[in-house]
C-alpha cells in the first residue's frame, strides 16, 4: 500500500490571463496508507480541484506531488499504473454507466488494463461483492436499477481496478438517508478487510464525523484545518465563517453546556453524546 | 377549495424491453388523495423510487393520471386547455440548479418566464426585482449565473419561478447537491417566501432537519402516502420512518436514544431547545 504526499502545489487556472485564479495555494500534505479521511469545504474552496491532481488529471503550476516516493509528473512515471491505483469515483457517477449489463460495465476498466478475460471477471465479481450488490442484478441493464444500486455499480467499476486510494466526490448526494448509510457502512467496511485508503468529499458534516477519523478543511484553495474531527469541529465558528457547520449534535452538546448540563462539548457523534449526556446525569448507558 | 387536490390519483407507466416489447407495468402512483391549502408549507419524504417525483410532476401537468385527477386552483391538470394556467400557478425547481439557467446575466434569466406569459417590459423589470428581493439576490442582479455559489443559484432559480407569480412552488430536493450555507440560504428563502408572500410550498427533500418548518408532512412509499402528519407527529415515529428506509434529524434521533436509556424524554424532539428543555427536567 502507498502513500502520497503533496510538497507545496499551487494550481492557476487559466494562468496569463485576465481570468487567472488561484484554486490551490500552497498545498503540504500526507496521506498515509489506510486512512479514513473526510475532505469538507463550500462549493468552489477547491476540493475537486486538489482530488483532480491525486491521480493526475491535473498537474500542478508549481510544486510536486510523490506517490510511493515517485514524483507523478516525472517523465519516466507509469502515469497508467498511477490511475488504476487512485481510484476517483466522481458525483453522480451512474451518469457514466453506459454497458447493457451490470457485469459488463463493471468489466470494462480491469479489460482496458489488458488483463486477461478470466481476471477481469473475477475482480468484477469481487468488486460488485464488495459494493453489496448481489447476484440476481448482475445481468439487468444498468439502467433498470435503483439510484442507490446503480451508485454501487459505478463504484464497483472503480474498485474492479484495483485502487490503493479510493477518492469519492460526493458519493451519497441525492440518496435516501437508508441508501446514505448502507453506501458508507459499505465503504467502512471495505476499508477495514482490505486496508484500501479512503478520502470522502462530502458536504454532510453529520456523516463526516460518524465515519472518518481525519478531517481535511478547505477554504479558498488553502488548507484551513486538517485534524480529528473533534478538533476541527470545535472550530464550529469559523467554519461557519466559511460557509461550513459542525454536525447538529455538537450544537446540541453547546446548548446543554449553557444550560447548565455539565457535559463535554467536542462530540461529533449521536452515539458519543449518548454516553455523555447519560454520564452527565449520573445515570448508567444501558 | 384547496389549492391542490388529488383523488384516486393512479399514475401507471409501461416497461418495454430493447425491441420495444411489453414487459410489464408499474405502479407509480397508487390512489393518492391528498388536499393542500393555500398558504400550506408542506413537505413530501420517502426513498428513492417511492414516487415522490413522479408526484410532483402531477402538480404541474408534466404527467398526467392514469386514473383519478389532479386538480390546481380548482382546473384538471388533464385538460389540456388548462395546461399555461397551471404551469403558471405551480412553478417547480429542480435538483441541479445548472440546468435551469439560461440566462448571461441574473436579471435577464429571472425574467425569462414573465416574459414568455406576455407580461408587458415594465412589469417584467418590476417582478424581477422584487423576485430577486424575495430570495435576497438583488446585489446579484448584474452578475453572470455562472460566478454564483450553488445556493446562489439555486436561489436565483426560484427567483426565476416567483418572477411567474405562482400560487404554489414544487421544489424537488433543492438543496441536494449544496453544500451547508447553501442549503441554509436556500431554505431561509423558501421560508420567508411561504411566510411573507404566502405562497404555498412543496417541498421534497431527503434532509430531515429541512422539514421541520413544515405544516404538514406526507411520507411516500410504493407510490402511496405511508405517513401523514405534523412533522412533530411523523418524527415520534422514530421506528416507522427507519422502516421506511428514512431518518430524523439528529436532534430527535438523540432524544429517542436517551428515551430508550431510561430517561422521560417526550416523542418527537425538533429542536435543540426542545432537548435541553426536557433534559433540564431531569436533573
Amino acid at each position: 500500500m502507498s502513500s502520497l504526499i503533496l510538497d507545496h502545489v499551487n494550481y492557476i487556472y487559466e494562468a496569463g490571463t485576465a481570468m487567472e485564479f488561484a484554486a490551490l495555494k500552497d498545498i503540504n500534505l500526507v496521506i498515509n496508507k489506510g486512512e479514513f479521511i473526510g475532505l469538507i469545504g463550500h462549493t468552489g474552496s477547491g476540493k475537486s480541484t486538489l482530488v483532480q491532481h491525486l491521480n493526475g488529471l491535473l498537474a500542478p503550476s508549481s510544486g510536486n506531488i510523490f506517490f510511493d516516493g515517485a514524483d507523478i509528473h516525472d517523465s519516466d512515471f507509469d502515469k497508467k499504473r498511477l490511475r488504476s491505483k487512485v481510484g476517483l469515483v466522481f458525483q453522480y457517477p451512474e451518469h457514466q454507466l453506459f454497458e447493457i449489463d451490470v457485469f459488463s460495465d463493471v468489466c470494462f476498466g480491469p479489460k482496458n488494463l489488458g488483463l486477461d478475460r478470466k481476471e477481469v471477471e473475477l475482480r468484477a465479481y469481487a468488486a460488485l461483492k464488495q459494493v453489496g450488490l448481489s447476484d440476481e442484478y448482475f445481468y439487468q441493464s444498468p439502467f433498470d436499477l435503483s439510484g442507490g444500486q446503480k451508485r454501487r455499480v459505478a463504484i464497483a467499476g472503480v474498485l474492479a481496478m484495483k485502487p490503493e486510494i479510493l477518492v469519492l466526490d460526493e458519493p451519497t448526494a441525492g440518496l435516501d438517508p437508508k441508501g446514505r448509510d448502507e453506501i458508507l457502512d459499505q465503504i467502512a467496511k471495505l476499508r477495514e478487510e482490505t486496508g484500501i485508503t479512503v478520502i470522502l468529499v462530502s458536504h454532510s458534516m453529520e456523516d463526516v464525523a460518524k465515519y472518518v477519523s481525519r478531517i481535511i478543511v478547505m477554504n479558498r484553495g488553502q488548507i484551513m484545518f486538517d485534524d480529528v474531527p473533534r478538533e476541527v469541529f470545535s472550530h464550529y465558528k469559523e467554519l461557519e465563517s466559511v460557509g461550513l457547520a459542525a454536525p447538529q449534535v455538537t450544537y446540541i452538546m453547546q446548548a446543554l453546556k449553557k444550560s447548565g448540563l455539565d457535559v463535554d462539548t467536542d462530540i461529533t457523534t449521536i452515539r458519543e453524546a449518548k454516553t455523555e449526556i447519560l454520564r452527565a446525569l449520573k445515570k448508567e448507558p444501558s | 377549495m384547496g389549492l391542490i387536490k388529488a383523488r384516486d390519483l393512479v399514475f401507471e407507466y409501461i416497461r418495454r424491453d430493447e425491441e420495444g416489447n411489453v414487459e410489464g407495468i408499474t405502479c407509480a402512483l397508487d390512489h393518492i388523495n391528498l388536499d393542500v391549502k393555500q398558504g400550506d408549507f408542506i413537505a413530501v419524504l420517502g426513498h428513492n423510487g417511492s414516487g415522490k417525483s413522479t408526484f410532483a410532476k402531477h402538480i404541474n401537468a408534466i404527467l398526467y393520471p392514469t386514473e383519478g385527477a389532479v386538480w390546481v386552483d380548482g382546473k384538471d391538470t388533464s385538460n389540456e386547455e388548462n395546461l399555461w394556467d397551471i404551469r403558471q400557478e405551480a412553478g417547480m425547481v429542480f435538483q441541479n440548479p445548472d440546468n435551469q439557467i439560461i440566462g448571461q446575466v441574473v436579471e435577464e434569466d429571472v425574467g425569462f418566464g414573465p416574459e414568455n406569459l406576455g407580461v408587458p417590459t415594465d412589469e417584467i423589470w418590476e417582478r424581477v426585482e422584487e423576485s430577486l428581493k424575495a430570495v435576497g439576490m438583488y446585489e446579484f442582479r448584474k452578475h453572470s449565473p455562472n460566478k454564483l455559489s450553488g445556493g446562489q443559484k439555486q436561489r436565483v432559480s426560484i427567483a426565476g419561478v416567483i418572477a411567474m407569480h405562482p400560487k404554489c412552488i414544487v421544489l424537488d430536493e433543492p438543496t441536494a447537491m449544496l453544500d451547508p450555507n447553501g442549503r441554509r440560504e436556500v431554505i431561509r428563502a423558501v421560508r420567508a417566501l411561504n411566510d411573507v408572500e404566502e405562497i404555498t410550498i412543496i417541498l421534497i427533500t431527503h434532509y430531515m432537519e429541512e422539514i421541520i418548518y413544515a405544516n404538514k408532512v406526507f411520507v411516500m412509499d410504493k407510490g402511496k402516502i405511508a405517513m401523514e402528519g405534523t412533522p412533530r407527529e411523523i418524527f415520534s415515529k422514530v421506528e416507522e420512518l427507519k422502516a421506511l428506509r428514512l431518518d430524523v434529524p439528529q436532534v430527535t434521533l438523540l432524544a429517542h436514544e436517551l428515551k430508550k436509556s431510561g430517561l422521560n424524554i417526550p416523542d418527537g424532539i425538533l429542536t435543540c431547545e426542545e432537548l435541553v428543555e426536557a433534559l433540564k427536567l431531569q436533573s
